[in-house]
């Protein structure tokens, strides 16, 4: 590794807030959340590598793999759950859904 | 090695910036260009990290299927824009408050912690040198994390079967129907009602015959299956 474990950490922690923020932020807007909900889990995929890559320990490898399959699922469902919801409400305001509020 | 840490510091600097155009840009379809951008740097990162396969899933994976997914989402849903950064003012506080305090609490973190000196020993998987990145991984995933490869391809089918049927339309009331297979009315067929026993006529007077077979059928008939089964029949002879 040309640099050491606390640069890769740093940028994890700068992509997992940024991606929180973006949550925060982008209250109207579904499609950017499900974004920012990557970003997380970027963040934590970039923590696992670099650990791996420090410790020497190939399993940081493998658990950051499994991370990418669950994001790929997440971000399939998620999708489609956008689009039916559009489908039903025209909008894709996270403040409108409020459906099953009774 | 100069010359490494020169490329992790510049798609280090990348990756966020993009990442925070993911956050703050005005229009989701640039969002998502960003977000393929911040992809592509952070392979650029796994591969100076020494992690090469797990790099090129990260391009396939996410740049291939997943940014292409987003943008098919984007461009298929007919937003307005300018709606959409109405509360940007309004949670710009609070967001801003949290983040501030996430990035306090991980550099307090960064700053005092270290490995424990037994660290080294509890490795699971120790790197062999020698091998190549992929073939290591290889022999791990398909030996000793072999539960957690087949799970994981069950997570993808269960998504999969999961946004076909959450998208999947119901037509039946368009004029455009889809032929659905009725197997209960295909199974509650008798023979009455499909079977007619007749004494063809010699003689070329066959197709007459037919022609004037053909209400029968269309009364007994039940839908498609049946008529479309009667038209066959009739064009077969």
């Amino acid at each position: 590794m040309a640099v050491g474990l606390e640069h890769y950490l740093a940028v994890s922690a700068i992509l997992l807030v940024l991606g929180i923020f973006g949550i925060f932020m982008n209250r109207k807007n579904v499609i950017v959340i499900l974004m920012s909900v990557e970003l997380i889990l970027l963040a934590v995929n970039i923590n696992f590598v670099a650990f791996s890559a420090t410790l020497g320990d190939l399993v940081g490898q493998v658990f950051a793999m499994f991370i990418l399959t669950v994001a790929a699922a997440e971000a399939a469902i998620g999708l489609a759950i956008v689009v039916i919801y559009f489908r039903n409400r025209g909008s894709i305001e996270v403040e409108d859904v409020n459906l099953m509020k009774g | 090695m100069i010359v490494a840490a020169a490329a992790f510091y510049v798609f280090a600097a990348i990756l966020i910036a993009s990442a925070a155009m993911v956050v703050s840009a005005r229009n989701p379809v640039h969002a998502v260009l960003f977000l393929i951008l911040a992809f592509f740097n952070a392979a650029a990162l796994f591969v100076l990290a020494g992690a090469e396969f797990l790099a090129m899933t990260l391009v396939i994976v996410y740049v291939g299927a997943v940014a292409v997914l987003f943008l098919f989402v984007v461009m298929m849903l007919d937003i307005n824009f300018a709606r959409m950064r109405e509360g940007f003012q309004r949670y710009a506080p609070v967001g801003g408050a949290v983040g501030f305090v996430l990035i306090v609490e991980l550099a307090g973190v960064l700053g005092t912690w270290n490995f424990a000196p037994a660290a080294m020993n509890l490795r699971m998987a120790p790197v062999n040198e020698h091998a190549h990145n992929t073939a290591q991984l290889g022999a791990l995933i398909y030996t000793d994390y072999v539960f957690l490869f087949q799970s994981a391809g069950l997570i993808l089918l269960v998504a999969m079967i999961g946004a076909i049927v959450l998208t999947l339309r119901d037509r039946e009331h368009s004029p455009h129907a889809s032929r659905r297979q009725n197997v209960g009315q295909q199974v509650a067929r008798r023979k009455e009602e499909t079977l007619v026993m007749v004494d063809v006529a010699s003689g070329g007077k066959t197709m007459e015959f037919f022609k004037k077979l053909e209400p029968v059928t269309e009364e007994s008939g039940h839908g498609h299956d049946d008529s479309a089964h009667g038209h066959s029949h009739g064009g077969g002879h």
